[in-house]
């Protein structure tokens, strides 16, 4: 192996690393609008930090492998794709800590019912599986896997928009319950971010194996997620 | 003026026994500069050579196939006029030992017994010498000899002599490889800003300088031509899978 492959080695080791805490941070947020549970609020955190270090690690070892090592071809997309990889796993860990502070000043629980309504469990399921495909995907470099991810957000758009009548719909019959309720719409949108976010990751796995770019490109998504 | 200006046709060469390129075919456009790239050995400089027939001076050293410059096979151009239009750069700077600055930049001119008056042979050192970036420099110690000049200068002065013939195409063989950075910088702009009037064809093993200079890039590979392609392209997704392996460092 060479000097630059074990450098690249090490980067997708970090990359993997905080790839797992961001899922970990997504799965508790989940956990902790579930089950109203503030030691878990708290632990995630605490863990935000932990998201933050990572992002800094990895934008500097991605400066030093440019710098030092000049890469090109695969190994520079390599580099290029985690740079942007690590922006998107960073906003997903700031969206999780963005749902744990929602809970920070409540004292009651989030209504089971609004959450049933809304399906926030399963968009939750949905944001954190793909993640997981997303990073199954990256360790194995496997391209038919990060296809199938493209264009998978869209149960989860359809899921936001009927959550939004079903909030509208909840305020009118419950108006004493607003903050939770704006609250929940939050979430909602947080969660649709997450989906956006993913989407990003999988983009930039495509240009890493294919160097084919699909940001901004609706016909090669289309194509690709045939 | 846009345009093919140097065209191979399943050109092959030979020394002796040994087949040193395979069947190149390749064309080459007016002002743009082409770096050529492979493994030691896999015929780059031999393919440069054959281009100003300086490959034929090898015994035992054989050809096939045909160049082609503005459309004139290399092989029916009388020799003299071949090497005016195509001008050389070796690897180690070499001004002729014996000359001063001014006489090296005029030395086409004068072992070709062209004769300038002094005035015009005046005109053609400071423009040649102001292509290159060296007039500033040197203006005060022309009649010194070039082998005073530092290495980078040494070869800036060889670029001036090459081009003061005025040359349509212009071969460097690993120009800086004998440089230290400061030079190599120099010998890059210069080749950026020589690009306007020239075509220039380089074979370097440095492949940032190749991506920094290089308009498009050819890749070799034992002989033969594996991918030829915008040297962006190349670098950023390369079709072969030799030359991926070779530009990132896996071989050679």
């Amino acid at each position: 192996m060479t000097h630059l492959e074990e450098q690249i080695q090490m980067l997708k080791a970090s990359t993997v690393e905080m790839w797992h805490l961001v899922i970990s941070q997504l799965s508790k947020s989940q956990a902790a609008v579930k089950d109203f549970d503030k030691s878990i609020v708290h632990n995630i955190q605490v863990n935000e930090k932990m998201v933050d270090t990572y992002e800094l690690k990895i934008d500097k070892d991605c400066e030093n492998i440019i710098a030092l090592f000049n890469p090109v071809a695969i190994d520079l997309r390599f580099v290029l794709a985690v740079l942007k990889i690590n922006y998107n796993l960073e906003r997903i860990g700031d969206y999780a800590y963005g749902i744990s502070k929602l809970l920070d000043d409540m004292d009651s629980p989030f209504s089971d019912e609004l959450l049933k309504s809304c399906r926030i469990s399963e968009m939750f399921d949905i944001s954190i599986e793909l993640l997981i495909e997303t990073l199954i995907s990256f360790e194995n470099e496997n391209k038919q896997l990060t296809k199938t991810i493209i264009g998978k957000e869209k149960p989860h758009n359809k899921i936001n928009k009927d959550a939004i009548e079903k909030i509208a719909e909840y305020k009118n019959n419950t108006p004493g319950e607003i903050k939770m309720t704006m609250k929940t719409l939050a979430i909602i949108l947080k969660l649709e971010r997450v989906i956006d976010h993913i989407q990003n990751i999988a983009e930039e796995m495509i240009f890493h194996m294919e160097a084919r770019v699909l940001k901004h490109d609706k016909k090669g998504k289309k194509e690709i997620s045939r | 003026m846009e345009g093919t200006i140097l065209k191979t046709f399943n050109f092959s060469a030979n020394f002796g026994e040994s087949q040193v390129l395979k069947n190149i075919s390749i064309e080459i456009n007016r002002n743009e500069v082409v770096a050529v790239m492979g493994p030691s050995g896999c015929g780059k400089t031999t393919f440069i050579r054959c281009i100003n027939r300086m490959h034929e001076l090898t015994q035992g050293a054989t050809v096939n196939g045909d160049i082609r410059v503005d459309d004139n096979s290399i092989y029916t151009m009388n020799l003299i006029v071949l090497r005016r239009k195509i001008g050389m750069v070796f690897q180690h700077p070499n001004p002729f030992p014996t000359m001063s600055i001014y006489q090296n930049v005029v030395a086409g001119y004068l072992l070709n017994g062209i004769k300038l008056k002094k005035t015009e042979r005046d005109e053609v050192v400071e423009r040649s010498l102001k292509r290159v970036a060296l007039w500033d420099e040197v203006k005060d110690d022309l009649h010194k000899k070039g082998t005073f000049l530092s290495g980078g200068q040494q070869q800036r002065l060889c670029i001036a002599r090459s081009i003061s013939m005025n040359p349509e195409i212009l071969l460097l063989d690993e120009p800086t490889s004998a440089l230290d950075p400061i030079s190599t910088a120099k010998i890059e702009e210069l080749i950026f800003e020589l690009k306007k009037n020239y075509t220039i064809i380089i074979v370097t093993h440095n492949m940032q300088q190749a991506g920094r200079i290089s308009d498009r890039t050819a890749f070799f590979y034992l002989g033969e031509l594996l991918e030829f392609n915008d040297t962006t392209e190349l670098f950023i997704n390369p079709k072969h899978e030799k030359t991926q392996n070779y530009i990132t460092g896996r071989f050679g």
